[in-house]
């Protein structure tokens, strides 16, 4: 379980009118052991969040602090302690996992990153790590292209719990999926939040598959935080119009399509 | 060489293959048979033409010029070889470098490469040949440096496509360290182009080697490679052509080889797919129009070829659209709900094969028309609205010029008229029309979406099929796009086919809804009934698999276990069998048909989940 903190990030881009604040002064906090939703449209700096924390992208102003010490992402040195504490799976099925390695390698290159594992102790980890995602262990031998897009991303999930992270990013890990396969993934997360007691940051557009997984809800519009609550509160009592507007976007099959009036 | 047996039908890989063994054994073996005979002068036969005993002549100290040029095989491949391995290992490692070092190094080693790119290969080669001093070893050198920024530049380019991968991005996360990340994660996946590359550079590191010897950079006498030997013959090439023109065609045959392989090679990777063609489908006119109907299909069956068979996406689709009418097409990826929506348009690869027992729209049969009629129908009777608005519209022209193209090619409408009706059909769809001056990369995906409407409009279609698309689209521009489909609908009674995965949104926003499985339909009823009065046990399970906002957070949401059935191996039975908790002996014998259960209900399922209290 890992604490999470932000103060007031910043995160620019280089736009063709010179740098654009992607995440513009963010404050957030993950309590230990809870689920943070981060919704938002396309272009809202969700993602460009989720990098600055775990350092693929330069932050350029606040600090990021992780059970309250300060993260750097310099060094590679850097990078490997920050590693321990954050993991980070990300969106896209298709290039989640190296189409060259088979899960088995995959999973066993991530276990062995800060453990030296003999070839038996490797074996019984990855199929732990399977299991843990609930996949069967006879998907170790497959390579990526012989996996669907949901056997894929729990495969990625699966990767990032082999270092036994504090905190888990999920960048969008859904956008991408069926529903049917969607439900799946999000059941595999509901599950390793109970068994593992970690601490998430679930990013997504989906407004009702974040809300499914995630203790509290906070909602980015052009780089900037507009709201945050509890699930519940945020669903019952939305505060900011931009909220609102979000949530009687969302088709439901069980609400009644709202009046037809100007947009 | 196991080119042939993967190859074993294209006479250029045999060819090749040929050629290569032939040079490789006379690598190995011409030293040996004619090394001696090569390096024994004769004085009584200095600077013979070609003879019996000299099939190509003697050069100036009565050495046989086919042995020399036949022992001149091993150091001219195996010179040329050397450089491109130097060459290409250093600059690939250059260049894959640049995606896993960090941003400030990165930005220095891609100027360095630019700067080197900047001077000519071969000028570097024959400079450095000079600097390291005239021989084999240094005009190897020479050329191996001199290949660098290329394979640089290459391998840079292939890495940047890697370094923008989220399994690369995850491997960085985890902490790996940076040459493991290179050779395990980057040099993989970028090595088969890189390969094909080094085996055509080795064709021009021959020609190129050769040069320098020939201009006397390279081999130095008494040894001897094919330039060497050029060099030699050169001078008295118009007594003599022959021994001159033996090394030139040695060096000739050598690199042709190379360059063939890598032709072969590069081949056998775009080949990697060969799908038969299939013969196009005998026509045969529709079955009786039905009185009222936009669309009429019937019994539509969509057949693709691909390297391991043939396989049928959409198997015996059956849809029919009324004036007005908005009708969602759901099913997830695979399900051939966006091949149902091409085989309409008539917009299939050219490979694939379409079968139906009608196809008509407003009426009219599609397959009776010539093709230009068949067009000139679709275009003026349905518009495609397509995911992605960004590719969809032609990035180099204006606005103005894509929504006039249609009506001014088929109607013959004047220009000044088309522009009006351009202008209405952006206001219609929300946009000013100072949008028709813009091109596409100055709008937003919801705007290209409109315009992908408008565009539609124009032609005032009947029917109008929207094939995913808000998808792209934030939910909050969705809603704008759903609405602005429906007043469409309200104001021009065009009728919609709306294709979406999104089963909540279709619901939602279409009169009725024919829910696809594996390429057939399996319900179709009124929207209203999909919360509660699904009758498939698939759609049941699709619906239930949607979260919503006010889904129990303590209860696991319900999944469809299971996997679509190999599209290669179809069974007689229902599709949906081996993942149904309904399934019964006779499901897997025999496919349901799509049967009516009343008159707007219709479901194809031996056993049906039981109506629940039904909405009327």
């Amino acid at each position: 379980m890992t604490a999470l903190q932000l103060t007031d990030l910043t995160v620019r881009h280089h736009g063709p009118r010179g740098p654009v604040a992607a995440v513009d002064g963010v404050s957030l906090e993950i309590p230990p052991g809870t689920t943070l939703g981060l919704v938002g449209e396309s272009g809202s700096g969700k993602s460009s969040l989720a990098r600055a924390i775990v350092g693929l992208t330069p932050v350029h102003g606040g600090r990021v602090l992780l059970d309250g010490r300060e993260v750097r992402a310099r060094t590679v040195g850097d990078r490997r302690r920050l590693g321990r504490l954050v993991q980070i799976v990300l969106q896209d099925p298709d290039t989640a996992l190296d189409p060259r390695m088979t899960v088995h390698q995959t999973l066993g290159e991530a276990a062995t990153v800060f453990h030296r594992l003999d070839r038996r102790a490797r074996a019984e980890r990855v199929t732990a790590l399977l299991e843990l995602v609930g996949l069967n262990h006879r998907f170790a031998d497959r390579l990526p292209r012989h996996l669907s897009g949901g056997q894929r991303q729990r495969v990625a999930v699966a990767r990032a719990l082999a270092v036994e992270p504090g905190l888990l990013i999920a960048d969008e890990i859904t956008s991408a999926l069926d529903v049917s396969v969607q439900a799946a993934v999000l059941n595999t997360i509901r599950d390793l939040q109970r068994r593992l007691g970690l601490s998430m940051l679930f990013i997504g557009h989906n407004l009702p598959a974040v809300c499914y997984v995630s203790d509290a809800v906070a909602v980015m519009r052009h780089g900037r935080i507009v709201e945050t609550a509890p699930t519940e509160a945020l669903l019952r009592d939305p505060r900011h119009p931009y909220t609102r507007t979000l949530l009687a976007s969302v088709p439901s099959l069980r609400t009644s399509l709202p009046d037809e009036g100007p947009s | 060489m196991s080119l042939p047996l993967r190859y074993p039908r294209s006479p250029m890989a045999w060819a090749t293959a040929a050629m290569l063994a032939s040079l490789v054994v006379l690598a190995l073996a011409g030293p040996l048979l004619w090394g001696a005979a090569a390096d024994r002068p004769d004085p009584a036969a200095v600077l013979q033409g070609p003879s019996a005993a000299h099939p190509f002549g003697t050069d100036n100290l009565g050495r046989d010029v086919l042995d020399r040029v036949l022992t001149a095989t091993r150091p001219s491949l195996l010179l040329a070889l050397a450089a491109v391995l130097l060459g290409a290992t250093g600059g690939i490692l250059l260049g894959a470098s640049t995606a896993v070092v960090g941003r400030r190094a990165r930005r220095l080693l891609t100027g360095l490469i630019n700067l080197l790119l900047a001077f000519p290969a071969l000028l570097v080669a024959m400079f450095l040949a000079v600097v390291f001093g005239a021989g084999a070893d240094g005009a190897m050198l020479a050329l191996a440096v001199a290949g660098v920024p290329g394979f640089a530049r290459l391998a840079q380019t292939l890495a940047a496509a890697v370094a923008g991968t989220d399994h690369l991005a995850s491997a960085r996360v985890l902490g790996l360290r940076r040459h493991r990340l290179l050779w395990r994660h980057v040099l993989p996946n970028i090595a088969e182009p890189l390969l094909l590359s080094t085996t055509t550079a080795a064709g021009t590191a021959l020609v190129a080697l050769a040069g320098l010897s020939f201009l006397g950079l390279g081999v130095q006498p008494p040894g001897y490679d094919w330039g060497q030997l050029l060099n030699q013959g050169l001078d008295r090439i118009y007594a003599e052509p022959l021994p001159a023109l033996a090394p030139g065609l040695a060096v000739l045959y050598a690199a042709v080889a190379f360059q063939l392989l890598g032709e072969v090679l590069a081949g056998g990777v775009a080949r990697r797919s060969p799908a038969p063609r299939t013969p196009a489908a005998p026509i045969a006119t529709s079955g009786p129009a039905t009185e009222g109907l936009v669309l009429q299909v019937e019994d539509l069956t969509v057949e693709l070829p691909t390297p391991a068979g043939v396989i049928r996406p959409v198997r015996g689709v059956s849809l029919s659209l009324r004036p007005g009418e908005i009708v969602g097409l759901v099913g997830e990826s695979g399900s051939g709900k966006s091949l149902t929506a091409l085989a309409i348009a008539d917009l299939l690869p050219d490979r694939a094969r379409i079968s139906r027992r009608t196809l008509r729209l407003l009426g009219a049969d599609l397959a009776a028309m010539t093709p230009k009629e068949r067009e000139r129908h679709l275009a003026t009777g349905l518009a495609m609205i397509f995911q992605n608005p960004a590719s969809a519209l032609n990035p180099s022209l204006r606005i103005a010029t894509q929504l006039t193209e249609t009506v001014r090619t088929h109607r013959g409408t004047s220009r000044a008229q088309a522009l009006t009706d351009a202008s209405d059909a952006l206001r219609r769809v929300a946009l000013p029309p100072a949008v028709l001056r813009a091109r596409p990369h100055q709008l937003s995906g919801g705007q290209r979406q409109r315009v992908m409407i408008a565009a539609g409009l124009m032609v005032r279609p009947s029917l109008i099929i929207a094939d995913e698309p808000t998808t792209a689209l934030d939910v909050t521009v969705q809603r704008q796009i759903t609405r602005l489909l429906s007043e469409i609908r309200r104001d021009t009674c065009a009728a919609v086919l709306f294709i979406s995965h999104d089963v909540a949104l279709v619901g939602e926003f279409c009169d009725r809804v024919a829910v696809m499985y594996a390429g057939t339909i399996v319900e179709t009823l009124p929207a209203d009934r999909l919360s509660t009065g699904t009758r498939h046990p698939y759609t049941r399970a699709l619906v239930a698999s949607v979260p919503n906002l006010t889904a129990d957070r303590d209860r696991p949401l319900p999944t469809v276990e299971g996997a679509l059935p190999e599209p290669l191996a179809p069974t007689p039975g229902c599709p949906f069998e081996s993942r149904c908790p309904r399934r019964r002996d006779h499901c897997t014998e025999q496919a349901p048909p799509l049967e009516g259960l009343d008159a707007v209900h219709r479901v194809a399922c031996w056993n049906p989940v039981a109506a629940e209290v039904v909405a009327s």
